[in-house]
């Protein structure tokens, strides 16, 4: 009986199309980890946590809606990936001018207060969450991880890592003149 | 409380004794039913998955509970991948199992925890994708290639049923050979048949019979 030889082609196509896949996966940049955020676009979720410096009102929604554009940082003193960002914060806070609100996750406050006196604290405002409630509602996945509000109380960026050089080029725009404009 | 030696065995004396009652049990032909039906009970209790849920997280209400646990299954953990928030013993599906129940505890509907943990987390934390045009290929690929596969092989076996490979007739020199042929064997088959059909000698039956027995 003859047979269709073009169905000796059929692995070597199914190949191409794996190969093709794999390399589409590898050049794209394509994350299969990436959780991505819903977040971005919306609304910033409720602000609400204890101050972590005492004697000082709790972190409420009025701090998300000063017209100008903020970041949210949530962070541990236990978390070493905290600790590799906390100078760029730093630096952001101090040379750029740049509103940090900083929230301490699954910290006890005690620890989280030495971490900053230890380190510097380049926070405006920074509560702390130790049961990880609120951070349910930003959609938080662990620390650190950063979010970008803008004036309208937007959410525009939402970073699930540590905040690097390389993400200065997408947060500074958006932080100087994105006073409200989309990303 | 100090033991007194003499009542209680050397470390030495008590390892033998463990060893060899374990040993007892590990050997299959010698273990008596209760000490064999022991031992898997043991190894059934060694073997069972740890529960992630810590029995301080469950609700007292047991219909809500198993709702909240149908849930969790159905819930990704956002840490690791392959892991529900059920079976994940991560502080954030511990967390996330926390806030099911407040939810459904609130009142809300399956769906509607559902639906509130997308919107923090997206679809990454279904462990069902939904069911949209971008996860269409998802969803359907695999049994349209196996759809695609079947009607190849059903064609396949179709076109061989319709087209029969039917052998050549014979020639008539062949013909008469296999005549021949079927002629010889039946003429040397009759006297074999003949000699089968003649009682063996009476005294090989039992040296037969013995040799069985010997080889059995």
């Amino acid at each position: 009986m003859k047979t269709n030889r073009l169905l000796f082609l059929l692995p070597l196509l199914m190949l191409a199309i794996l190969a093709g896949f794999f390399g589409w996966s590898l050049l794209a940049g394509r994350d299969p980890q990436s959780i991505g955020s819903p977040l971005v676009g919306r609304a910033a979720p409720h602000l609400a946590a204890p101050s972590l410096r005492e004697g000082q009102p709790p972190l409420d929604d009025a701090l998300l809606h000063t017209g100008k554009p903020v970041l949210v940082n949530f962070f541990a003193s236990w978390c070493a990936p905290c600790l590799a960002e906390h100078p760029l914060m730093s630096r952001l806070a101090q040379r750029e001018g740049v509103t940090i609100i900083g929230v301490a996750w699954k910290n006890k406050p005690d620890e989280a207060r030495a971490w900053l006196a230890r380190l510097g604290d380049p926070f405006k405002a920074v509560g702390y969450d130790l049961e990880g409630r609120m951070a349910l509602d930003w959609g938080l996945s662990g620390v650190p991880e950063t979010f970008l509000i803008d004036g309208q109380g937007i959410v525009r960026l939402h970073v699930r890592a540590p905040i690097g050089e390389q993400d200065l080029d997408r947060l500074l725009p958006l932080l100087k003149a994105g006073l409200g404009s989309g990303s | 409380m100090i033991p007194s030696p003499s009542l209680s065995p050397s470390k030495g004396e008590r390892s033998t004794t463990k060893k060899r009652s374990l040993f007892f049990l590990l050997s299959p032909a010698r273990g008596r039913g209760w000490e064999r039906g022991l031992l898997a009970l043991l190894l059934a209790v060694v073997a069972l998955p740890a529960l992630a849920v810590e029995p301080a997280e469950m609700l007292p209400d047991p219909a809500l509970e198993a709702r909240a646990r149908t849930i969790s299954r159905e819930l990704r953990c956002v840490v690791c991948q392959n892991q529900s928030v059920d079976d994940s013993a991560a502080d954030v599906a511990h967390d996330i199992r926390r806030a099911v129940r407040e939810r459904l505890v609130a009142g809300d509907s399956d769906q509607q925890v559902l639906d509130w943990m997308v919107a923090r987390y997206g679809d990454y934390v279904l462990m069902k994708p939904p069911f949209e045009r971008g996860t269409l290929v998802l969803w359907l690929g695999a049994p349209l290639v196996l759809l695609v596969g079947a009607a190849g092989l059903a064609l396949a076996a179709r076109r061989r049923r319709s087209a029969p490979i039917a052998p050549a007739p014979l020639s008539d020199v062949e013909t008469a050979r296999l005549d021949l042929i079927l002629r010889d064997a039946a003429l040397r088959a009759a006297p074999q048949d003949e000699a089968l059909s003649k009682k063996p000698h009476p005294e090989e039956r039992p040296q037969d019979a013995s040799r069985r027995v010997g080889n059995g």
